[in-house]
């Protein structure tokens, strides 16, 4: 479908002289214009409005639960099916902490892979490495689940979380006994799975930074590190806080591999050592077993309270990225 | 990047400290990419170690056989799990990839925000609500699990990924490109289209990537939409096998047979995606012609 | 629409090339009108629920293929209170649960009626370093650990069941399911029928609010979380507990006898049942009296509609069934699925002959 026209491109520069030919092109253009736009914006709502449908549908499957709890929801640490009493602020602490958790740990390295596959690696290593990264994203998260627990977990009770607790233990994060199983390993593993996504991503928006760009600074004495900083990230920004975003969806919204290293213990503790819980993991766990309405209702209500969490942290990234900026001109 | 020039070794120490930080930064990132291949490549090894054995031409061919029968494979789940992709991609590409467009090229104002915001939260929904979602409003409906419903909802888990690459990428061609374009009296749609979507035809392909690997191995939204099948498929309106769900099923089993067939699931699972992945590479690269 | 009608034609073509794994035996019934197409001289049956009798009914469902070739029946493990929903919303044709439906969800479901098919036992299992295997535990030990009270292994509750054996005086992590399942609904009736302080207290569901302890999902969850953690202690069923050579513990029963936990011990369970079943043939057997009885246990049941809308559906289904309700049975020991006791069966097999077509009358299980 693309050869034809495509082909025409180099033609069109090759006759643009002569204004004829293209008269008859115009309005055609303008329709076609028209068309283009409707048809995009109508797409364009469809994601609108599929999260807004979605609201919906769960506003209306929690309605049970908020009559029967109201506000105390989201302060009660209670999760207890069997009497019909639920509260999720271990689930939402759990969720945020774990994601930020995530973030912390897996951007700044994100960002430096893909700064050395885009512009410091070798250029015949940057293909393997890049593909490598790609088909991690691929890995489905039952086998991160199993990783972190024969690999990951062991490893944080041996070795990492005695140091912790023997040098950092003075901190609240860092205290209690080292179980392995936890929000630390939560943290861990969902870093582990979203550096392929930010990192993908952030190294497209480099690549696609005008190589022209980069001959100017280079140009001008500047070194490497200089020219990428000056002449290179500055464009990608828009774009790295994109992939950012993405990032934190898919820590926000990760099941399986969280809920077999995260502990699933519905209890609020400061301490990153603590067994904790996480709302993607009470759905995936208790979803297909629940077996009152009541039950199904608050679960409902979970999966809402996730779609706001998801709502104020996206908000909170935006308003961070403007105020490091000062006003920026583009959007996102 | 260039080679260190001589006359900077000799220029002053203010030169000097500037070299010295580029080196410690190109250290640093590639400090970062050697402390993620770790983990990386800990996990495939992971999965070939434990799946590479199960490898075989009936695994591919074979329907499940029973507990305690040696020999089949998983042949229905692979083509299921290919039928599904496809149909995701069917329905999810184009609402992502133009709806991209519309972010970055058409799109102002508050319309365009709100959109943008709406597929970022999209992307943070856990895979388990979009299937619930999906089951009610299409099985529930059809009173039936069927491969469209598992399609729509894998559509519904990949298009927010599509759809702000696709955006972040377009935003990045450099406007001289279209501007010239423009210039020779190209429509703005065509300009769009044929100039800037192919310009950036290489990283969108990434982005489609990402999301289909994303969705290739996704459990949650299946189970309650495509659900599985022990048979090959019988339509797009009847319960259709997936490697994903049937990796959990016998990942979870207490057979060891199972067990290790499970972990050959899972490597086929990344070889799928990794062919996916060559040969979206292949065709951008085409479509691009010169560029890089 | 290209596309479209390519996938179409690409998925028409499946069930074709089928029929070479299918295996012998294929060929239409004399009886069946030749028509065109593969499908139309079979009927499916779709099912859907409890996780844990997956492996054996997919057995089931392999051995009756072979009996009846023109019969495919799907069944798809998505956890038994999916089970319970689907058949509540009519999207499959039987649903299969661990736990009997509630009041509460027969009322939505008019017309469900519960075939118990085999049975499940829970196994406790542990990580106790000097002690590799023959642990023996009573009721207060169990619930003393789970509920919180017992906290070291050389806590006298466990050590004056065990003479002789050296507990180190580790402290216990116990380890529950974290995911909805059956596996916890047996394992929390037991602990509530054992143990006054967890009926008042957390009480019995498929998830319940746990006194502490680590929560990890499914059985490989439970039994990778044990086998790491020193001290550990947690449940998983039975099959999952011989086939992967988990260390269990002998169960203090009501007779006062410590019984292993094993096919035959679980049928034993169930054997006093029968008499006390009521006639929905919902039941709990946790904490059964008599000789050899495994106590934690419970059966597993198929749901379907006691009026069949389709009648070919129906038939089929009916069949099946019956078929696993007799012959079947005998290939539930060798995936270490305690099979029914004899009485339970009849009674089961009452159950499915008097299910009806959608005319009302009853379809007669027939000889496959």
């Amino acid at each position: 479908m693309s050869a034809a026209p495509a082909e025409a491109l180099p033609h069109a520069a090759a006759t643009t002289p002569s204004a004829p030919q293209r008269a008859p092109d115009r309005p055609r253009g303008r329709l076609g214009d028209r068309l283009f736009e409707g048809v995009t914006t109508a797409l364009a709502i469809v994601v609108l409005l599929v999260p807004s449908a979605m609201l919906i549908e769960l506003v209306g499957a929690s309605r049970k639960a908020i009559g029967a709890f109201g506000a105390s929801f989201l302060t009660s640490s209670t999760w207890d099916p069997v009497h019909g009493s639920f509260g999720a602020l271990p689930f939402l602490w759990g969720t945020v902490v774990s994601s930020l958790l995530a973030l912390a740990l897996a951007v700044p390295v994100s960002i430096g892979v893909a700064i050395f596959l885009a512009e410091l690696a070798p250029h015949r290593a940057r293909g393997p490495l890049s593909f490598l990264v790609e088909l991690l994203a691929a890995i489905p998260s039952v086998v991160y689940g199993f990783w972190g627990v024969f690999v990951l977990v062991p490893l944080l009770r041996e070795h990492v979380e005695p140091w912790l607790a023997a040098h950092l233990g003075f901190l609240p994060l860092f205290q209690g006994p080292p179980l392995g199983f936890g929000m630390l390993a939560a943290g861990v593993v969902l870093a582990i799975m979203i550096v392929p996504t930010v990192s993908s991503i952030v190294r497209e928006v480099l690549r696609a930074v005008p190589a022209a760009q980069r001959e100017a600074a280079a140009g001008l004495g500047a070194t490497p590190w200089d020219t990428i900083r000056f002449a290179v990230l500055p464009s990608a920004r828009s774009g790295i806080v994109g992939a950012i975003l993405l990032g934190l969806g898919r820590a926000l919204g990760e099941t399986m591999a969280v809920t077999m290293v995260i502990g699933n213990r519905p209890k609020v503790s400061v301490s990153l050592l603590d067994p904790a819980t996480s709302m993607a993991s009470v759905l995936a766990n208790e979803f297909a077993e629940a077996d009152s309405d009541l039950y199904l209702s608050a679960l409902s209500e979970i999966a809402l309270l996730l779609f706001g969490v998801a709502l104020i942290l996206n908000l909170l990234a935006r308003w961070l990225v403007g105020a490091t900026k000062g006003r920026v001109g583009s959007p996102a | 990047m260039k080679p260190v020039r001589e006359d900077l070794l000799a220029a002053g120490p203010a030169e000097r400290r500037r070299h010295a930080r580029s080196l410690f930064f190109t250290a640093l990132c590639a400090i970062s990419a050697a402390i993620v291949l770790v983990p990386l490549g800990s996990i495939l090894l992971y999965v070939v170690e434990r799946g590479a054995s199960g490898l075989s031409w009936t695994f591919f061919t074979a329907l499940p056989k029973p507990v305690g029968e040696t020999g089949g494979g998983m042949g229905n789940a692979v083509a299921g799990s290919l039928v599904l992709i496809g149909l995701a991609c069917l329905f999810g590409l184009p609402v992502g990839v133009l709806a991209g467009v519309y972010l970055a090229e058409v799109g102002r104002g508050r319309l365009a925000a709100a959109i943008r915001f709406t597929a970022d939260v999209l992307a943070g929904v856990p895979s388990i609500t979009i299937g619930v979602f999906v089951y009610a409003l299409v099985v529930v409906s059809m009173r039936r699990f069927s491969a469209i419903a598992g399609g729509l909802a894998l559509a519904l888990v990949m298009i927010p990924t599509v759809t702000r690459t696709t955006e972040e990428l377009l935003r990045l061609v450099p406007p001289n490109l279209r501007e010239a374009a423009l210039g020779l009296g190209v429509p703005a749609w065509r300009t769009t289209v044929f100039v800037v979507l192919r310009t950036a035809a290489p990283g969108i392909a990434t982005g489609v990537m990402l999301a289909v690997a994303r969705v290739a191995g996704e459990t949650a939204p299946l189970l309650f939409t495509a659900m599985s099948s022990r048979y090959w498929a019988a339509g797009l309106d009847r319960p259709i096998a997936s490697l994903p769900v049937q990796i959990l099923t016998y990942a979870t089993s207490p057979y060891a047979d199972w067990q290790a067939q499970a972990w050959t699931g899972a490597l086929c699972l990344v070889a799928i995606v990794l062919v996916l992945n060559l040969a979206a590479r292949a065709v951008a690269a085409r479509s691009l012609g010169a560029r890089r | 629409m290209l596309r479209t009608s390519l996938a179409i034609a690409i998925l028409a073509a499946m069930p074709a090339c089928s029929r070479d794994g299918g295996g012998a035996g294929e060929a239409p019934l004399p009886g069946a009108k030749a028509k065109e197409g593969p499908a139309a001289g079979a009927v499916t049956v779709t099912g859907a629920g409890a996780t844990f009798p997956f492996p054996l009914y997919t057995k089931w469902i392999a051995e009756f293929g072979k009996r009846a070739p023109d019969v495919k029946v799907d069944y798809q493990s998505i956890g038994s209170g999916g089970g319970i929903r689907q058949i509540t919303e009519r999207t499959v044709d039987f649903g299969a649960s661990d736990a009997p439906m509630t009041d509460e969800q027969l009322a939505k479901a008019a017309g469900v009626v519960h075939v118990p098919t085999c049975l499940g036992a829970v196994v406790v299992t542990y990580h106790v370093d000097g002690v590799p295997s023959g642990l023996r535990l009573g009721p207060d030990a169990i619930s003393g650990i789970f509920l919180g009270t017992v906290k070291t292994w050389d806590d006298a509750a466990i050590a004056k069941e065990n003479p002789g054996v050296k507990l180190p005086a580790k402290a216990i992590a116990s380890v529950h399911r974290s995911d909805g399942s059956g596996t916890t609904r047996i394992f929390v009736d037991y602990l509530s029928a054992v143990s006054p302080a967890w009926k008042t207290g957390p009480g019995s569901g498929t998830s319940v609010s746990w006194p502490g302890g680590l929560g990890a999902k499914g059985n490989e969850g439970v039994s990778a979380t044990v086998a790491s953690t020193p001290g550990a202690v947690g449940y998983v069923e039975l099959a999952y507990a011989v086939q992967n050579k988990l260390p269990f513990a002998s169960i203090r029963n009501k007779a006062g006898q410590f019984v292993a936990p094993s096919v035959e011990s679980t049928t034993a369970a169930a054997a006093g049942s029968a008499a006390r079943m009521p006639d929905d043939l919902r039941v709990s057997i946790v904490d059964a009296e008599g000789d050899g009885a495994y106590p934690i246990a419970g059966f597993t049941y198929v749901l379907l509609h006691a009026q069949q809308k389709d009648a070919r559906k129906g038939k089929a289904l009916v069949d099946f069934l019956g078929w696993a309700l007799s012959d079947g049975q005998k290939l539930a020991g060798d995936l270490h699925y305690a099979a029914l006791p004899a009485a339970v069966a009849e009674k089961a097999r009452r159950k499915v002959a008097a299910v009806t077509g959608p005319d009302g009358a009853a379809i007669a299980p027939g000889k496959p």
